[in-house]
């Protein structure tokens, strides 16, 4: 469609920092340029005369102090550029969600102007001395993402994409009684289905017996709501392991933990969008953590963004309704400086796939108005084909409004974003393997996030639960408008008209429309009587509302389009039917030993190595660009010191400003422990979690958790042992320490294939930590605060360096890898809350990665003040060296700085733990070791600053910081 | 004497309403909400007010520029009530976001007292979002409420806060006629356009500006961040250096004395 072309650029005197930041990735990409311009371009429906194109580009789309603008009429001709100077034009493709497009319309009608068709895209003015190809092809992977975007060289947008084709109305049945078990999984195959032989068999049985083919919005929909991603099959399936048969590993191990702890503070567990725990007399709080890694695979940016978007939603749908108070990040890539090569083709590079999921958290988070308040961020090369996106959230409701029941006579009310062909096959392609190809077969499984239209949706969603007026909710996500009606109809019945759906564009299938993963839509079941107040409301926020239907008592899920019947399909076999899977599991220890390696010479240098490694090196560079401060609840900061650099090891929340009552948040995850033992990664998420919360200062008494697994192929035994073993692992710790598990999520088939390759993940259960505390004012940070305290160690340190940090910079694994011993732990973690509770410490930091070298680095970074170690008194059960007292990941290990007069308090809240006063806070400007009497190893914090700061500093502007 | 009536305005992608909304509170005001979307059909409820408070957040997801199509909307569907709201006595006040939208309008710096972009809030050097705290000091400006010579830290968060004046002829007069209320300095106190002290490379520091009435106050930092003392990134520091907390956070005095002086007009 023809349209008028409005490029704004910056004028020529005034920086251009969207255009130096594509000149520094076009440089990244191997394209010198020696200037890049950047240009915003409007599409405009050629309803509108020049005038008035010109007066709405004048006023509106024109920053009238820094920026001119140009106009192309319709049908004018491309650009003629002077030799050397480039053009490169990136437009959404077709379909893909434009969002700015309707601000762009917004404005016109304020104006009084008609509201036309609008569109936008990027240009790129590049003066380089390249070929037009291979700009092209630099401008493709640097400035644009090819799966939605595309790139034109050296000419104008044609104009504006069509409103849609003719759409396919028919109902399409789907004869299966012929098919053998062949012909079965060829047509779940091709159909992307992501259905095995069995359960393909369970539903050509279950017809047959009705005597007709399924439709194929009811092959679709069974296929959504029988996904891994949906109903966790392998988790709550039958697995034979070790000589016993486990039915149902999820109720036998993570429920069973939860049940019967029976903790008085559990309010909703496993039976909602999101564990809800009691916050105060009148208020509850909820968790939900999700992964978005297959999405974020192939599309970084959407897929993280909408991954956020999705899990805020999670929350905004739990009980009746909670408010979204803070989100937590944690990401697994390969190492960044991975060279080109060794990226498989159909991978994107990690760097370019860590900065996408950055920006795209970032672009959702902030914009929602909600908090980053926590995360981490980890590295292994078994990342490159599947990095993980985990998203989490925190809302607040109250504990009268944590339960919901839709009720027969109810109607089916949709609310928030138009529905497109986005995200189709979501579920479905997240339960299957990623391979070379997936990038070009999938891009219909991407989506784009919109957030101002999921924040219209959360105003609107709270303003009408604060009115009640409404008796259940949940949100769209995987499956979409299928998997929520589904769900909410469970136990009632369902009959849904689908014409009155809003689109995007014409030209959907109704069984598009209904399995269409659209972002920023919540479906609510609405009592007749309260529909119009709800239009009111919805209104007002601007937010779209769409009646979809009636739930009725007739068990059945009853969708119609245009008055034909697409689906009829039977609520019990829709849920209950999915045939239970059996699968046989196996673990043996992989073979490895310990390396051997000489005593280091050089110990600073080993210690500077240490802080340089991805896993340790500061994660400022990320965390600045989060928003941690909007709704004014932080009590505690991801960075926190005399220069807030330091690392937080928790955030503290104090979410209602009338309180000091608060919320503690944390997370514990290490990969790279897995490669030796998967029991011994699961133990120590969970130890580790539970450290950083009582490092901040959190009660590890009133701490709920949550267990995401994202694992490599469950189906071959052996990995899915793993899984049973990590899991067998994480129960026994989660009962001795008491906190049950209040919500979780798998991700499984996290696998890669290139060529005759195959990348495995390694198998990770992310523990995310939650406890509420009653004064924030108790809590405290990781940086040293004051000369002359003693620097105490609290736990024990082993000759544990499997999977450590330090073993990886010398290029080793390993296999004496940390465990957990369950009583000393819980102990530590007990006798050291209690000593913070009796104010007994200044600054907490837990060892981890890295070990007690790092952390002593860390603690004295965030204070900017020197501390001097004596690593003979650190407490071992066996003589160690000193390199292993530095780097060993010995578990249950919180370093704390006390003041010598609360030494008294401390020992009183520590009788049968093992703790030592192991050094002092010296006030220079050095961190010193010493072993034998003697100092070992000497780092200047300028030095350690310099190492710490410097290998995620994309801008490179943290480390010149670090000269002041 | 009765609270002052304050609009705390919304609109679709405004985030910051309910702290900014909860400082009011905390000041001895009396806040309440107005959607946009109420306020254009009735615009004239303004003048039941005595401060106009538009919060921080995207309005409209930023899209265009920062502010742009919620200044846009209040342009052509309010008029000049604006400007007549402040000739009567109201207060206004824009945080971050609403800072943005009220230099769009022109309502700032408003120097010759008519609605027109004469600065703008743009991209910052560093071409992204970025959330810190910084160190800012009151000048002596026309600013009704605002002290001047204060040291206050506040958090920043923002990718659009580089205030650049039309000309260099403006920026002189924004910096020596009192406009300028408030600006990002380094350790001495001084204005400074040095990264990470002024965190979007601003010329002069500039980090908020007031009109000719001096009743209108715009900023990028967020004084609704840091009303609280446990909002502070310090507090640890100096509960331990003061053997307490103090009572209020350092953004706190912003709504204490722009209540005092409306309560005071009456």
């Amino acid at each position: 469609m023809e349209a008028w072309r409005v490029e704004v650029l910056v004028q020529k005197q005034q920086p251009d920092p969207a255009g130096t930041a594509a000149q520094r990735a076009l440089g990244a990409a191997g394209i010198e340029a020696t200037e890049v311009r950047s240009r915003r371009g409007y599409l405009l429906a050629t309803g509108l005369p020049e005038a008035q194109v010109r007066e709405f580009a004048r006023a509106v789309l024109t920053d009238p102090v820094v920026e001119q603008f140009v106009v192309h009429a319709p049908g004018a001709s491309d650009p003629v550029l002077p030799r050397g100077q480039h053009r490169i034009t990136v437009l959404p493709r077709p379909g893909v969600t434009d969002p700015v497009a309707h601000s762009v319309q917004k404005a016109m009608v304020d104006m009084g102007l008609p509201a036309i068709a609008t569109g936008t895209y990027k240009a790129f003015d590049i003066t380089a001395a390249a070929e037009p190809q291979d700009l092209t092809q630099g401008a493709r992977r640097a400035l644009a993402n090819d799966v939605i975007q595309e790139v034109l060289y050296g000419r104008l947008p044609p104009g504006l994409p069509g409103a849609g084709g003719k759409a396919d109305l028919a109902v399409h049945p789907i004869p299966l009684a012929h098919l053998d078990r062949v012909g079965l999984e060829t047509l779940a195959k091709n159909g992307g289905l992501a259905l095995d032989a069995l359960e393909m068999e369970t539903i050509q049985a279950h017809f047959g017996k009705l005597g007709r083919a399924p439709t194929r919005m009811e092959l679709e929909t069974l296929a959504q709501t029988w996904s891994e991603h949906c109903k966790h099959k392998t988790l709550t399936g039958r697995v034979r392991f070790e000589g016993k048969v486990i039915d149902n590993l999820l109720k036998s191990t993570i429920a069973h933990v939860t049940r019967t702890l029976n903790r008085d503070f559990c309010v909703s567990v496993f039976v909602d969008n999101a564990g809800i725990i009691k916050f105060d007399d009148v208020d509850s709080v909820c968790i939900k953590v999700e992964t978005h890694n297959r999405p974020s695979a192939i599309e970084p940016f959407g897929g993280a963004g909408t991954g956020v978007g999705g899990v805020i939603r999670d929350v905004l749908g739990t009980g009746l309704g909670a408010r979204p108070i803070a989100n937590t990040d944690v990401f697994c890539f390969a190492p960044p400086d991975l060279k080109q090569e060794q990226v498989p083709q159909g991978c994107l590079h990690p760097k370019t796939v860590m900065q996408g999921v950055v920006a795209g958290v970032r672009d959702y988070g902030n914009p929602m108005g909600i908090p980053t308040v926590n995360g981490s961020i980890h590295f292994d090369e078994n990342f490159v084909g599947n990095p993980l996106v985990y998203v989490g959230n925190i809302g607040i409701l109250p504990t009268a409004r944590a339960h919901k029941q839709a009720h027969a006579g109810d109607l089916i009310v949709a609310l928030g974003g138009r529905t497109g062909r986005d995200g189709i096959h979501g579920a479905t392609f997240s339960s299957l393997e990623l391979h070379t190809e997936s990038e070009k077969i999938s891009s219909g499984a991407v989506q784009i996030g919109d957030p101002i239209t999921e924040r219209k949706v959360m105003d609107a969603v709270l303003a009408a639960a604060a009115e009640d007026l409404f008796s259940a909710i949940t949100d769209c996500g995987a499956g979409g408008f299928s998997s929520a009606v589904g769900e909410m109809a469970e136990g009632l019945g369902a009959e849904v008209e689908l014409d009155a759906v809003p689109l995007k564009y014409a030209g959907l299938a109704p069984w598009e429309i209904w399995i269409s993963e659209a972002q920023e839509r919540m479906v609510l079941a609405v009592p007749p009587g309260k529909l119009e107040r709800l239009r009111q409301v919805c209104a007002q926020e601007s937010c779209e509302l769409t009646v979809l239907g009636t739930f009725t008592q007739s068990g059945r899920l009853v969708v119609r389009h245009g008055g034909t019947q697409h689906s009829d399909l039977d609520l019990q076999f829709l849920h209950h039917g999915l045939p239970v899977r059996e699968r046989d599991a196996v673990w043996s220890a992989p073979q490895l030993a310990d390396p051997q390696i000489p005593p280091p010479t050089d110990l600073r240098r080993e210690l500077l190595t240490v802080l340089a490694d991805f896993a340790v090196a500061s994660k400022e560079w990320v965390i600045r660009q989060y928003d941690h401060e909007v709704q004014a609840a932080s009590a505690g900061k991801p960075l926190c010191g005399l220069a807030e650099d330091g690392p937080a090891d928790a955030a503290v929340l104090q979410p209602k400003p009338g309180s000091l009552r608060g919320i503690v948040l944390a997370n514990g995850l290490n990969p790279r422990y897995s490669r030796i033992d998967p029991a011994a990664m699961a133990e120590c998420a969970l130890d580790e979690a539970m450290r950083n919360v009582v490092a901040a200062g959190g009660d590890p008494d009133y701490t709920a958790v949550l267990d995401n697994y994202c694992w490599g192929n469950t189906r071959q035994a052996q990995k899915l042992g793993e899984l049973v073993r990590a899991t067998q692992a994480l129960c026994a710790l989660a009962m001795t320490y008491r906190t049950p598990f209040v919500s979780g999520k798998d991700s499984l088939h996290n696998e890669f294939r290139t060529g005759d390759r195959t990348i495995s993940i390694p198998g990770c259960i992310l523990v995310t930590a939650m406890s509420v505390i009653p004064d924030v004012t108790r809590t405290l940070t990781s940086d040293l605060k004051r000369k002359s305290s003693l620097l105490v160690m609290v736990g024990t340190t082993k000759r544990e360096l499997g999977g450590s940090v330090w073993w990886k910079t010398k290029g080793q694994l390993g296999a004496s890898v940390p465990r957990v011993d369950p009583a000393l732990g819980h102990r530590v973690l007990i006798g050291t809350a209690r000593a913070i509770a009796a104010r007994a410490a200044l600054a907490a930091h837990d060892c981890s990665e890295g070990g007690l070298g790092a952390a002593v680095v860390e603690m004295a970074l965030g204070g900017r003040i020197g501390v001097r170690v004596d690593l003979d008194k650190v407490p071992a059960p066996e003589r160690l060296r000193a390199e292993e007292l530095l780097f060993s990941e010995s578990q249950s290990r919180i370093l704390l700085e006390v003041p010598p007069d609360r030494l008294g308090d401390l020992q009183a809240n520590l009788r049968d733990t093992p703790f030592a006063v192991i050094g002092e806070v010296t006030g220079g400007t050095d961190v010193t070791f010493v072993h034998g009497g003697k100092p070992c190893c000497t780092v200047s914090l300028g030095d350690a600053e310099r190492a710490w700061k410097r290998p995620l500093d994309f801008d490179g502007t943290l480390v010149q910081e670090a000269g002041r | 004497m009765s609270a002052p009536k304050i609009l705390i305005l919304r609109a679709p992608g405004i985030n910051c309403e309910r702290e900014t909304h909860d400082a009011f509170t905390r000041a001895g005001g009396a806040p309440s909400f107005v959607h946009v979307n109420e306020l254009v059909q009735a615009p004239d409820r303004l003048f039941d007010y005595r401060v106009l408070a538009v919060p921080g957040g995207f309005a409209y997801g930023d899209d265009i520029s920062s502010g742009r199509v919620l200044a846009q909307e209040l342009r052509h569907r309010l008029g000049d009530r604006l400007l007549r709201f402040v000739d009567r006595g109201g207060l206004a006040i824009g945080i971050c976001n609403g800072f943005q939208v009220l230099v769009r309008l022109g309502l700032l710096p408003c120097t010759q007292g008519r609605l027109e972009e004469e600065v703008t809030l743009t991209h910052n050097l560093s071409n992204h979002y970025e959330c810190r705290w910084v160190t800012l000091r009151t000048q002596k400006s026309r600013c009704v409420f605002l002290p001047p010579d204060l040291t206050l830290r506040w958090p920043a968060a923002h990718g659009e806060g580089r205030l650049i004046p039309r000309d260099t002829r403006l920026a002189q007069v924004l910096r020596d006629e009192g406009y300028a209320a408030l600006c990002y300095v380094d350790a001495e106190g001084q204005p400074t356009e040095q990264y990470p002290q002024n965190p979007n490379g601003a010329p002069m520091g500039f980090a908020g500006l007031c009109d000719r009435s001096g009743r209108v106050l715009g900023m990028m930092p967020h004084p609704d961040r840091s009303y609280l003392p446990t909002h502070m990134p310090d507090w640890r520091r100096r509960q331990l250096a003061d053997g307490t907390l103090p009572r209020d956070g350092d953004g706190m005095v912003v709504f204490t004395e722009m209540v005092k002086v409306a309560r005071a007009e009456g």
